[in-house]
């Protein structure tokens, strides 16, 4: 039977199902599958905050989001195509997150009246209505891949447990992707287990043989590859990205890394994953609380190490004491706030960005410190970098802004030749710079102290979170020598303008009327809504600030030289306030605080409203 | 001891080397000039140049002690000293690293990160100076004041059950634990001696006067003519007798330990003393006296050897990088899936 191909630019996939029916695993390997096709692509997992909620709950559903394309893809997409429901908690929880005509792809097996009601419908949603104006497939997945798997050898349980492996098969069939990536996988992660590498085989290719051959699925889809740039590709979860650029600065400042941390959602990636890399000299701590994760690593830069300490919002509350204790100390030291909903425990598993101001004013009397924010999941490695450079530069602690949806998300990155990245120079004090002896306090042109680490001969000396006297150091109450510090911080700091590329402005034909200004992860979403306000022949400007303090210097020029200025964030105007306060403009605020990223969509609808009505 | 090799030149070190130019701010006749003085002179003794050496203090009137020391110093935030020199050792384990600390710093905004380092046995010098008495703020009880402790902001008398903190510490499981005297020169000295031979953090809890907010607080042990009768100074190996022998800790019923007369005890129930031995010994010996206001022991209770953390971690990665190889960047960016494009 031949079937017809259809093509698509880009294609929404969502896989849903039970916290134990290993979704996020189907998700990832379809999308290194889809990688390795060539095509762009972006991807978002959500699961919920519980380890393991009831099962068949609609608190227990774990889901694994992919867009992907043969042209730029910037999001994860703000609806799905096509739903892969593993059970009726799944559809429950995710029929909305899919686009009216969409494609909802079911395991029938699950669909028992006892689950129907765990997950809350009334009736059976397949027979209902619920899914009237929907594509409907009715699969036995679980019954298939128990019939497929019942020759080799294993239970009943272990063989249904392999119905994640069916519906990635089907998935795979239906658009085109190789199925030797996700054979080779299995082959790697379970070459060692010949009856689970087995079942988990033979599921993927009765899912696979299945949209093959059944009359169910008239067509499959063709998705070309993305045209990119010549070079060695991968796909990077920010996570991954961020501990790599860490481990990059250590590389190439010479430095070895010191990280301390407390396990905290959704920051404990980044321990997990630097504490693999001890051959890089990588010294991972886990600290007793988050007070002492910073102390570890203020501790560990005045012994000479790039230190770094990593943690969310609740975290941050909790150093804010040592950040302004290394203000004071003036030494290098890099703080990751991976951020998460708040307040307080708010929402551990879901995204927002709104600790901004707390990483600009969150500490007590005037304590400048710079921040930057990564605005990608490749992004991530290079802002890393770039907090690493300035905190040693400018001796300084810097705080890095990541986030849940960052750290989790993933999308492919051109591999950079590690020779071609920045190199960070310590400067270490050797010697005393002048004859009256050592000036721990002494500036350079950049206004940076000297960085004279214990163990050094000649330069023993003390410093501590009492004002220092400029240039000796020595505690000091003086009034004018406060004010005199106080400004010498700020300046420092301020100074870092000087030392970073200007604002760049996205604005092909140069006239637009509106800018739209953002930071962070919504950096995906504003290039979306820009390209389809420009494909209706609207013209919209962007720009996208990784420098939160300071702010590039001709950041002013730009935001004043546009009529008007929109900034979309996912806190409630942080960055609006920032710029409002900053430049008297009176930029509009587009906010969405619900734990989830601004859709395309709506921010595309926002534009257009600006333009016509703002 | 004391001759070091400094910038090629053999020269001995003397308490001058230690002794920071900056000026001594305590109240006159606080007990924290004695154990100043006994630090710095003692110091050339550990055969380590200043500048190999970091001091790293918390908040409160010991706090102050680093900007005392002619060598490196963190002076921290409060309560976080500890964590700061954790960072430090763990960095750096050749360098001599120090901790000075109080009862209210140490044990009460600082007490978890003070046991976490003696469980984890990090190569640091603890001196926590226990005046039982909030100094820096003025007279407040402390998480060692005893209860019924009248106090500014205790007028009725303190409510709260003071820290043992020799048994804070043996609860942790600190490799060595000593309790000394500000004031006794000789003491003091013998104990940092012993703190700096062994391997892992050592944790010394001195007695200090504040005579300003508490004084004479320690005044039952002191020499002359109460010390001699209620000090019990314990010594390795040998029978626990004090008092000038005429009272000794003994086993009494159940196995509790007693403070009897000597002469009335059989050879069998007298105490010896091993700080090898059994940590309930130990943690019984710190459970003699409910305050230094009765006969206390003072001396080692603790010391024993456990894997130090610095040089656990540092071995740690040696092997990682003996059995994967040196780091190599470009390899690890390119570790996984990859695809080429062009």
């Amino acid at each position: 039977m031949s079937k017809t191909v259809e093509e698509k630019e880009r294609v929404v996939i969502r896989f849903a199902g039970d916290s134990g029916d290993g979704m996020q695993l189907t998700g990832d390997r379809f999308t290194s599958a889809t990688a390795v096709l060539g095509n762009d692509l972006a991807t978002l997992p959500d699961f919920p905050a519980e380890i393991r909620a009831p099962a068949g709950t609609v608190h227990g559903v774990s889901a694994f989001q992919i867009q992907f394309g043969s042209s730029d893809i910037t999001t994860p997409g703000d609806h799905a195509d096509v739903l892969v429901a593993m059970n009726p908690a799944a559809l429950k929880a995710d029929l909305s997150k899919v686009i009216k005509g969409g494609t909802v792809i079911i395991n029938e097996d699950a669909f028992t009246p006892r689950n129907i009601e765990k997950a809350g419908f009334a009736s059976d949603p397949t027979g209902d209505g619920t899914l009237d104006g929907y594509r409907i497939f009715k699969v036995p997945m679980t019954s298939i891949t128990v019939r497929a798997t019942e020759d080799i050898g294993i239970g009943k349980k272990e063989s249904e447990r392999a119905k994640n492996m069916f519906a990635l098969g089907l998935l795979s069939w239906m658009y085109g992707r190789p199925a030797e990536t996700t054979l080779n996988w299995l082959d790697r992660k379970f070459g060692g287990k010949q009856e689970i590498f087995d079942a988990n085989v033979a599921a993927f290719k009765a899912g696979y043989n299945f949209g093959e051959t059944t009359e169910l699925f008239a067509h499959s889809y063709l998705v070309k590859a993305a045209p990119s740039e010549a070079g060695t590709y991968r796909n990077i979860a920010g996570a991954t990205a961020l501990s790599w650029g860490l481990v990059a600065a250590s590389v190439r400042s010479g430095l070895p890394l010191f990280y301390a941390s407390y396990p905290i959602t959704p920051a404990s990636e980044l321990l997990h994953e630097l504490s693999r890399h001890k051959n890089f000299g990588v010294m991972t701590l886990q600290a007793e609380d988050e007070i002492a994760a910073a102390n570890m690593a203020l501790g560990a830069a005045f012994a000479g190490h790039l230190a770094v300490t990593g943690t969310s919002g609740p975290g941050i509350d909790l150093k804010a004491e040592t950040l302004g204790l290394a203000v004071i100390m003036e030494l290098p030291l890099v703080v990751v706030d991976v951020q998460r909903g708040g307040p307080s425990t708010g929402l551990p598993t879901k995204t927002e960005q709104s600790d901004l101001l707390l990483a600009m004013f969150g500490r007590h009397g005037e304590s400048p410190m710079p921040v930057v924010a990564a605005a990608s999941p490749s992004d991530c490695f290079d802002t890393a970098i770039e907090a690493a450079r300035i905190a040693v530069t400018y001796r300084t602690p810097v705080m890095l802004l990541s986030d849940t949806f960052l750290s989790n998300s993933s999308e492919p990155w051109m591999v950079p030749d590690p020779d071609s990245l920045p190199t960070i120079e310590p400067r270490f004090a050797t010697a005393p710079s002048n004859g009256d002896g050592f000036m721990p306090y002494d500036r350079d042109d950049k206004l940076a102290r000297p960085w004279a680490t214990p163990g050094t001969p000649g330069l023993v000396h003390r410093i501590g979170g009492l004002e220092r006297e400029d240039r000796s150091g020595n505690i000091s109450y003086d009034p004018v020598n406060h004010e005199r510090m106080t400004n010498l911080r700020a300046a420092k700091v301020a100074g870092i303008a000087n030392d970073i590329p200007p604002l760049a402005v996205d604005d092909p034909d140069g006239d637009a009327d509106l800018l739209v200004l953002a930071w962070g992860s919504s950096l995906g979403t504003v290039r979306a809504a820009a390209r389809r306000v420009r494909a209706d022949g609207r013209k919209v400007a962007t720009a996208h600030l990784r420098h939160l303090n300071p702010f590039p210097s001709n950041t002013g020029d730009v935001v004043r030289s546009y009529r008007k200025v929109l900034i979309p964030e996912m806190n409630s105007g942080q960055l609006s306030m920032l710029i409002r306060a900053r430049f008297l403009v009176d930029a509009v605020s587009f906010t969405k605080v619900q734990g989830i990223p601004i859709f395309a969509d709506d921010l595309e609808q926002e534009i257009l409203r600006v333009l016509d009505h703002g | 001891m004391g001759d070091v090799e400094a910038g090629g030149v053999v020269g001995t070190l003397t308490k001058k080397d230690f002794t920071s130019d900056q000026e001594v701010r305590w109240c006159p006749g606080c007990g924290d000039y004695a154990i100043l003085s006994a630090v710095q002179g003692f110091m050339p003794e550990v055969g380590v140049e200043p500048h190999k050496t970091v001091f790293v203090s918390g908040i409160g009137c010991s706090g102050r002690f680093s900007y005392y020391m002619d060598t490196y110093g963190m002076h921290g935030i409060h309560g976080r000293a500890p964590a700061l020199a954790t960072g430090i050792a763990t960095a750096n384990p050749d360098l001599s690293v120090w901790v000075v600390t109080g009862d209210g710093d140490g044990l009460s905004i600082g007490g978890n990160h003070l046991i976490h380092a003696l469980r984890r046995n990090v190569n640091i010098k603890i001196l926590l100076f226990n005046n039982q008495i909030y100094g820096l703020t003025k007279g407040q009880y402390s998480p060692t004041s005893e209860e019924g402790k009248i106090t500014k902001s205790s007028p009725f008398g303190s409510v709260d059950h003071p820290f043992n903190p020799i048994a804070v510490a043996l609860g942790a499981e600190a490799t060595f634990v000593a309790r000394t005297l500000d004031n006794d020169r000789k003491h003091l000295t013998d104990i940092l001696r012993q703190a700096v031979a062994h391997q892992g953090t050592a944790f010394i809890e001195i007695y200090q006067n504040c005579n300003v907010f508490n004084d004479g607080a320690f005044d039952v042990l002191r020499e002359k003519p109460q010390g001699t009768h209620n000090q019990i100074r314990l010594v390795h190996g040998e029978p626990i007798v004090f008092d000038e022998g005429a009272r000794c800790v003994a086993v009494g019923e159940n196995g509790r330990l007693v403070i009897a007369n000597t002469a009335d005890t059989p050879e069998d129930a007298l105490v010896v003393h091993d700080v090898r031995g059994r940590p309930s010994l130990a943690f019984a010996l710190a459970h003699l006296s409910h305050g230094p206001t009765e006969p206390t022991a003072i001396g080692v209770f603790r010391e024993f050897e456990r894997p130090v953390y610095g040089q656990a971690m540092n071995d740690q990665l040696a092997r990682a990088t003996e059995r994967l190889g040196k780091g190599d960047l470009g390899s690890l960016l390119r570790s996984g899936d990859t695809w080429t494009v062009g």
